[in-house]
């Protein structure tokens, strides 16, 4: 059976796509070096739009007015430029309201964009560039250990790893935090208050990763202006064993949070990735696999959400779980010794 | 290659769905068509896969493995038709509910006409209105023109205008979304439907047909202010959905080939399914069918004939879940939990499945949970699928639900659970049917299927759905009753083809049963105590013949509206006890 990999790897190449919401233009060339804060594209975009409706102003047909109208698409106008000027004596000249640029004229009116914002795409991870998309961005590649996680908060950037998790179910409490964590990314376990998010953006920290985030701290976690990427999902489920270790043994190293939301269908989903220098490039990981015996397993579902396991045998046909249900299901060894009966649909692969 | 569907042949029919990919073999057994069997893969709409015909082969795979029939070549390509040798089938048809929900912008004139023909078409596919825009809206065009950008549609459905009617505001509103539409990147243009003025139809096609990459006209909603007529409307925006998901997720085309380009969405061909069924139901009665998934929670109910459908995906099982704390209290999906379980695990809970909806329950509480939203959901979806059930629906009491005959119910969740007391269970809490009725299960969800197939060939629904491939529950009594918790409310006596008799006198708030085991009849005699009902009327009694199934006859005289104790612990005990009633 398929089943999705999730990867927690330490040592990997990983390309990613770095992309403008709207088409804009791109300035990172092919095969350039880039660190994670170097501008890699920008793009302005217009947040509204004012239609002139210059036959109405002018009270004639729109095809008269369309021979009075003196801009042209694409042409920039200032507050007060003349958009069209009426004839005969005593006639109107309409002028545009605002700044903008003209995005349209025709049957009697002009459109002009205004209230112009400029974006501007950051490389997010240091890597060579291996591709152009024109217009939207690049693909980025570079080597290092990648750990996904399952929920972020938008919100990207990179700094020095700094450990308090003391174990993979360890609380970070508000008490915990002090100046010498400013602009450090801090591996924390759980975090029960607000307050503690509250206090991380006081220092400023410059990111939290999270074994997993409770449904009420959303709306907070949503508002900082750091990333803050959950590993493990909601509630209160400890760090997955995998992750942990490989976050642990590389604290005080750069990492790069990534804290992008989940999609399903793009296939984005958070990640730390630390970059390590290599003398040859490791291969790409695979995103699917087939479940096989003597796998490395990720719990998805209760009990034991989160878990790390070895896949240790796969039942033919249907099995009874403790539900009542009937499903294809296998035996998964937790790393306690515990050996426990998983349907098959609940599992990932890690790798 | 596409496959005509013809009568008397073999139909391969395959449902994506979010979760779960399934492939069905009807065929022609003994001069009637049978369902043979069912092969099912997860879905691989979703990353990394991105591809729904993976998820089709390793179903179709399945399938073959349990009839030994090929039905792909060695390229997994369908082998159509049936060759020489047995391999293949004659037609193939498919549906869809797998991918996001869609955005939509929906545009009529009058608020109380045709936008609310306009919403209440869009409440029959996979769409969540952004932005609606009417005569009321006292936005400058500019400002909607911004608002349409803001909605980020995947669909536009325009409206308005009687036929002959008022055009000009219509026109206007019709500029703005134009310009909207050019101002937006051409991979991003949303598909537009035209439901409106038929006299605009042409200044429509003019205004728009080269800003967006699928233009459908249908007859109008309203064609006049009195008429409301959404059917003609919902088919093509069936076809609308389509041919976004074409564009959207890698696969559909080729699915949508095999099917001669007509895949249609799963929630209207069940529609589709339940309107024939009420056409061959008479006028009696009204027929529901429920479906419960991971993309939505689908009510359709049929009044002679016409089709009341809703789809709605806030109330799905899957990536909206965490959305449903905006329609319910964690209380409201609490008190149908019969174990003592933390609000804090639940709420964890909604969040957890909304990241893996494909998985399933591994331990009782976790099923627990699962059937306590089931429940919710279900209840809500027809709570709001009954502000659009027409007025002549009969009704035994207002505020409660209308009469069906028979309720038909499917989705994972309904079609997976353990046992059949609990699928139920869960129907008669969440539904809370009155009368007597009888449920009915699509434990192999194939209601869609035969709705897809009805396309071209009618004869293969009526014959599988007389089949036996659903699995009938059994007849339902429901009491209505103001009589107090522990009074006897119904004498019940059922009398067996072989004269036998079984009786029972049920007390408010108990269910019992009378068995009747599936494929027999026999003959019910109801006599209300305490000015009870059940369905007849207030103390009337009733003597009808009912249809057995894998419950018997069941009767609910725990009252209608269901009311549960507040007391946590009394309520957990009262649940568990209606549990054991049914068989745990």
């Amino acid at each position: 059976m398929l089943a999705p990999v999730n990867h927690i790897l330490p040592l990997t190449t990983i390309e990613r796509e770095r992309v403008l919401p709207v088409s804009g233009n791109v300035i990172a060339k092919l095969n350039q070096n880039v660190s994670s804060t170097d501008l890699i594209a920008e793009a302005t975009w217009s947040r509204e739009h004012l239609l002139i409706d210059v036959a109405r102003a002018l009270g004639i047909s729109a095809n008269a007015a369309d021979r009075l109208i003196r801009v042209k698409v694409k042409e920039k106008v200032s507050e007060g430029t003349e958009i069209a000027v009426g004839k005969g004596m005593g006639s109107r000249t309409i002028r545009a309201p605002r700044e903008g640029r003209v995005v349209a004229v025709g049957a009697g009116q002009v459109l002009i964009e205004t209230g112009d914002a400029s974006i501007q795409l950051r490389a997010g991870i240091p890597g060579t560039i291996v591709h152009i998309i024109p217009n939207r961005g690049a693909r980025i590649r570079t080597v290092g250990s990648l750990i996904q996680g399952t929920w972020g908060n938008g919100r990207i950037e990179t700094g020095l790893l700094f450990n308090l998790a003391e174990g993979p179910a360890d609380v970070l409490t508000a008490s915990r935090l002090d100046v010498s964590l400013r602009g450090a990314i801090i591996l924390a376990g759980l975090i029960r208050d607000a307050e503690t998010l509250r206090t991380a953006a006081e220092l400023p920290v410059r990111g939290l990763i999270l074994s997993s985030i409770s449904p009420g701290l959303l709306p907070t976690a949503q508002q900082m202006r750091f990333p803050i990427l959950a590993i493990d999902g909601f509630g209160q489920i400890p760090m997955n064993s995998a992750a942990y270790k490989l976050l642990t043994t590389n604290a005080k190293r750069d990492v790069t949070i990534n804290a992008e939301a989940f999609n399903r269908y793009t296939g984005a989903r958070p990640e730390i990735i630390i970059p390590l220098p290599v003398s040859q490039e490791p291969p790409l990981p695979t995103d699917v696999s087939t479940l096989e015996t003597g796998q490395t397993v990720r719990l998805r579902r209760a009990p034991h959400t989160g878990e790390i396991g070895t896949l240790v045998k796969l039942h033919p046909g249907l099995s009874s779980l403790p539900s009542g249900l009937r499903a294809p299901a296998g035996d998964v060894k937790l790393e306690n010794g515990e050996q426990i009966l998983v349907p098959l649909v609940n599992l990932e692969i890690v790798g | 290659m596409p496959v005509s569907l013809l009568e008397d042949s073999s139909l391969l029919a395959v449902n994506v769905g979010a979760s779960s990919t399934r492939a069905v073999l009807f065929d022609v057994v003994e001069g009637q068509y049978r369902f043979i069997a069912s092969g099912q893969a997860p879905s691989t709409a979703e990353a990394p896969y991105k591809d729904v015909t993976l998820g089709v082969y390793q179903a179709i795979e399945n399938l073959q493995r349990i009839t030994g029939k090929t039905l792909l070549d060695q390229n997994s390509q369908l082998i159509a038709p049936v060759q020489n040798d047995g391999t293949g089938v004659d037609a193939f048809a498919a549906t869809l509910s797998a991918g996001p929900t869609l955005r939509a912008v929906v545009v009529g004139l009058l608020s109380e006409v045709s936008l609310q023909s306009a919403q209440r078409l869009a409440e029959t596919a996979y769409l969540q209105v952004i932005e609606t825009f009417g005569l009321n809206d006292t936005r400058k065009p500019d400002e909607q023109i911004d608002a349409v950008l803001r909605a980020r549609p995947d669909v536009i459905i325009l409206t308005g205008g009687t036929d002959g009617g008022a055009s000009r505001s219509v026109q206007k509103i019709i500029e703005s979304i134009g310009l909207a539409c050019y101002l937006m990147p051409e991979e991003k243009r949303p598909a537009i439907l035209f439901a409106g003025n038929r006299s605009l139809a042409d200044s429509v096609k003019g205004s728009l047909g080269k800003l967006t990459p699928s233009l459908h006209f249908s007859p109008n909603v309203r064609p006049s202010l009195d008429t409301e007529d959404l059917g003609p409307a919902s088919r093509e925006l069936a076809q609308v959905l389509s041919d976004v998901r074409k564009r959207q997720m890698p696969g559909v085309d080729q699915l949508a080939a095999w099917t001669g380009g007509r895949i249609l969405p799963t929630a209207y061909a069940e529609g589709r399914i339940i309107r024939l069924l009420s056409q061959m139901n008479g006028a009696n009665r009204g027929i529901l069918g429920v479906d419960i998934g991971t993309t939505a929670a689908v009510v359709a109910a049929g009044f002679n004939g016409k089709l009341t459908l809703g789809v709605y995906p806030q109330f799905g099982l899957g990536e909206n879940l965490p959305g449903l704390l905006g329609y319910a209290e964690l209380e409201d999906i609490m008190r149908w939990l019969p174990l003592d379980i933390a609000p804090s695990v639940v709420r964890d809970y909604l969040y957890q499945r909304s990241l893996y909806p494909g998985t399933i329950p591994a331990t009782k509480e976790d099923h627990a949970i699962g059937h306590a939203i089931t429940r919710q959901v279900l209840y809500l979806a027809l709570r709001e699928a009954r502000r659009s059930f027409p007025s002549e629906a009969r009704l035994v009491k207002k505020d409660l639900m209308p009469l069906f005959e028979p309720i038909l119910a499917g989705g994972g969740a309904l079609s997976d659970a353990p046992t059949p007391g609990q699928s139920l269970l869960l129907l008669l809490d969440a539904l809370q049917p009155v009368g007597i009725t009888s449920i009915i299960i699509d434990q192999n969800n194939l209601l869609p299927l035969l709705g897809a197939a009805a396309e071209s060939n009618q004869l293969l629904p009526v014959q599988v759905l007389e089949s036996g491939a659903f699995l009938s529950l059994g007849t339902i009594v429901s009491v209505i009753s103001s009589a107090s918790y522990g009074q006897p409310v119904l004498r019940a006596r059922l009398t067996y083809e072989d004269g036998t008799e079984a009786r029972a006198e049920v007390k408010f708030g108990g269910l019992e049963i009378l068995p009747l085991a599936m494929g027999q009849t026999a003959r019910l005699s109801l006599q209300p105590l305490q000015r009870s009902d059940v369905g007849n009327g207030s103390g009337r009694n009733a003597a009808v013949q009912v249809a057995g199934g894998v419950m018997g006859v069941v009767i609910d005289a725990r009252g209608r509206p269901l009311t549960l104790p507040d007391d946590a612990v009394r309520r957990r005990e009262l649940l568990k006890k209606w549990l054991w009633s049914v068989g745990g």
